[in-house]
């Protein structure tokens, strides 16, 4: 048989239909996780048509985009009745069609691309599909995971079925060993600067190579979870023992018997030798650098102790147009350096870095430290899960005791539905993903970088390398 | 959704590149539970200053740009987000198709279901489109070109997806027609 990779093998699983010349494939949809935002207009349509849910056991809901994530936030306690109304839609559309949902103030609620993995619903060789660009996180453990719009989320909801045509395939190779303060969230904007955030369109990304191998299953989270920055379709790790040993942990992966045979077929997911990629890059992890933006778009990237490009350099008119309107936007000048840049705000959270180890990285910085005098730091837990398992270690406490605001779980910053957001002109140090204009807030400015670069900038008001910090 | 096989219109020029579907519609428009009347909010952060009132140089806001069904914009057109809302609010406004030299695929998908024509050109002709605001186009399903004064160049259209957009035909229907083929294969899953 022709060796496959491991998209080709998950998706060849999930084939209904064929594509043809004239029609794309029927794929199936293992995993179909709803929120509050991208979801009322497709129950809409179900009861336009009279149509049901297909398979409401393969349907999991919860609210996190439009949720105040204020400090002991009760239940529909919401100030904006927009927010308000959006939320109990998701709520009678989840009981007239029968879906589980964790709602806000339930033990189970937190950002969607949180729960499914803690709750072991995403699972290797998995289709998975989410009205949201970052259900790409979820390839982490070998699934194949995308983001749709409300149409399809409706397609899903009818017939757990998506009409996709293959993507093609492309090999990201990270060896050698990442050097200490070097993140998966910098792992991740070092390839989308390397590529462009149009680099991956039409692809579907397969991370590779020894220190993808090293990753936790939270890293490799975050690296998945931001292919979509790159345009990618999907991104994808192959499972191995380290996945198999985060799944062992969570409640609602198979048992006994079923786990057995689960975990034989898993092994046989990563792609074959000698499986062809439609394209290839190589990245040299060791040579990689705390990472973090300055432009308004993800691949705008530069390591920590970079320069502020100049536009006069770059050959491309487009391209210098873009990056002219970026640095005005910013309000930064060529050739400035990053580190030492002040700021306003800093962000923890969001489902690229508001998972366990995340807070813990933030909170090894900000122990025994105290936050810059006028400098807002929100600290968001990705689901309830993590706030409780953070305060059972303390880690709220270090966040309270250093200045940080320790907060709800959801989107929060991220996107700024929820009254968490920058004022116009204020810069952030953001764990986030996105640093497009007005992302965090209307005029607002954005720096994405890890955790550990985050911390570091709360502590110093300004732009600064956690490494100094840690010596 | 009614058939569209040619598209007679003005364009407006949007040069950036990487735009992305935050600003075809901020994040904050995004509380609503309906589908329509988004036209308001496209662009709101480029089209609209501090106060809510039209920015003259924004090229939505030019006189000329009234009534142009199609929009010329940079490449990477619809990165980011996957909000149905950034066609929807496209739509609503006015537009039937997007021309660019590349469109981000999720985006791409969400307009196809909206009957909105994503037109994707090579650098050359995109260029020319990209110097040439307010220029009449006709964009042709049948033929898959886009036509300009002295300019014809062709584009890709996934076969299906022109089907549906010259029929009329929307893909709920088609997925729903393949109700048994879906039942054969969860039989055959649950036998696995």
């Amino acid at each position: 048989m022709k060796a496959r990779t491991l998209f080709e093998k998950v998706w060849d699983a999930h084939v209904v239909e064929p594509e043809t010349a004239e029609t794309p494939a029927v794929l199936y949809v293992d995993l179909h996780l709803v929120h509050e935002v991208t979801s009322p207009q497709a129950f809409d349509v179900l009861r336009e048509r009279k149509l049901r849910v297909r398979r409401p056991e393969r349907t999991i809901a919860t609210m996190d985009h439009s949720i105040p994530t204020t400090p002991g936030s009760k239940r529909f306690a919401i100030a904006d009745p927009q927010a308000a109304a959006q939320l109990r839609r998701l709520e009678e559309n989840c009981a007239e069609f029968d879906i589980e949902l964790h709602a806000l103030g339930t033990e189970g609620q937190g950002i969607v691309h949180i729960i499914g993995p803690e709750l072991g619903l995403t699972q290797p060789g998995h289709t998975i599909v989410c009205g949201d660009s970052h259900t790409s996180t979820h390839g982490a453990f070998g699934a194949l995971a995308f983001g749709v719009g409300t149409s399809e989320v409706g397609h899903v909801l009818a017939t757990q079925c998506v009409l996709q045509r293959k993507a093609r395939t492309l090999e990201v190779r990270v060896d050698g060993q990442l050097r200490p303060g070097v993140t998966a969230k910098d792992l991740i904007l070092a390839v989308i600067a390397r590529i462009g955030v149009g680099g991956g369109t039409g692809h579907v990304l397969e991370y590779t190579g020894s220190a993808v191998r090293a990753l936790s299953m939270e890293q490799r989270m975050t690296v998945c979870n931001m292919s979509i920055e790159a345009g990618a379709r999907a991104g994808m790790i192959a499972p191995d023992d380290t996945t198999f040993e985060y799944l062992a942990k969570t409640p609602r992966a198979p048992k006994g018997a079923a786990w057995d045979r689960a975990l034989a077929s898993w092994r046989a997911l990563p792609s074959d030798a000698g499986a062809a990629y439609h394209r290839a890059v190589a990245i040299d992890g060791s040579a990689l650098e705390p990472m973090i933006t300055y432009g308004t778009n993800p691949g705008m990237a530069l390591p920590l102790g970079g320069r502020v490009p100049d536009p006069a350099a770059i050959p491309d008119a487009a391209a210098r147009a873009s990056l002219e309107k970026a640095l005005r936007y910013m309000d930064l000048r060529p050739g400035q350096p990053l580190l030492g840049q002040e700021i306003n705000v800093v962000f923890i959270g969001s489902c690229t870095n508001s998972r366990i180890e995340d807070l813990r990285g933030a909170a090894s910085v900000l122990r025994g430290r105290k936050v810059a005098k006028g400098v807002r730091v929100l600290v968001v837990p990705g689901s309830r899960r993590v706030k409780h398992a953070a305060e059972a270690e303390g880690l709220d406490r270090v966040f309270s005791d250093a200045g940080a605001e320790w907060r709800e779980p959801g989107c929060s910053m991220c996107i700024a539905m929820n009254g968490d957001q920058l004022e116009p002109g204020q810069y952030a140090v953001s764990t986030s993903n996105r640093n497009f204009e007005g992302r965090q807030g209307k005029g607002g400015r954005t720096f994405l970088a890890s955790p550990l670069t985050a911390a570091a900038a709360a502590v110093a008001g300004r732009i600064a390398d956690p490494r100094e910090l840690a010596r | 959704m009614e058939p569209i096989r040619r598209i007679v219109a003005r364009t407006v020029v949007l040069p950036q590149r990487d735009v992305d579907t935050d600003q075809i519609i901020p994040a904050r428009y995004l509380k609503t539970t309906e589908r329509t009347g988004l036209g308001q909010a496209l662009f709101a952060d480029w089209r609209y200053d501090k106060d809510g009132k039209p920015r003259p140089e924004f090229p939505l806001n030019q006189p000329e740009a009234q009534g142009a069904g199609v929009l010329v914009a940079g490449a990477n057109f619809g990165c980011g987000s996957s909000r149905e809302h950034a066609p929807w609010a496209l739509r609503d406004f006015g537009f039937r198709a997007v021309v660019s030299s590349s469109i981000a695929d999720i985006f791409r998908s969400n307009a196809l279901k909206n009957g909105l024509v994503p037109v994707v050109l090579d650098a050359e002709a995109h260029q020319k489109l990209l110097a040439s605001p307010g220029a009449q186009v006709t964009i042709d399903l049948e033929t898959r070109t886009l036509a300009a004064d002295g300019l014809t160049a062709p584009f890709p259209l996934d076969p299906f997806a022109r089907h549906c957009l010259m029929n009329g035909i929307d893909e709920l229907g088609f997925l729903v027609s393949q109700s048994r083929a879906i039942d054969a294969w969860e039989e055959a899953a649950c036998a696995r």
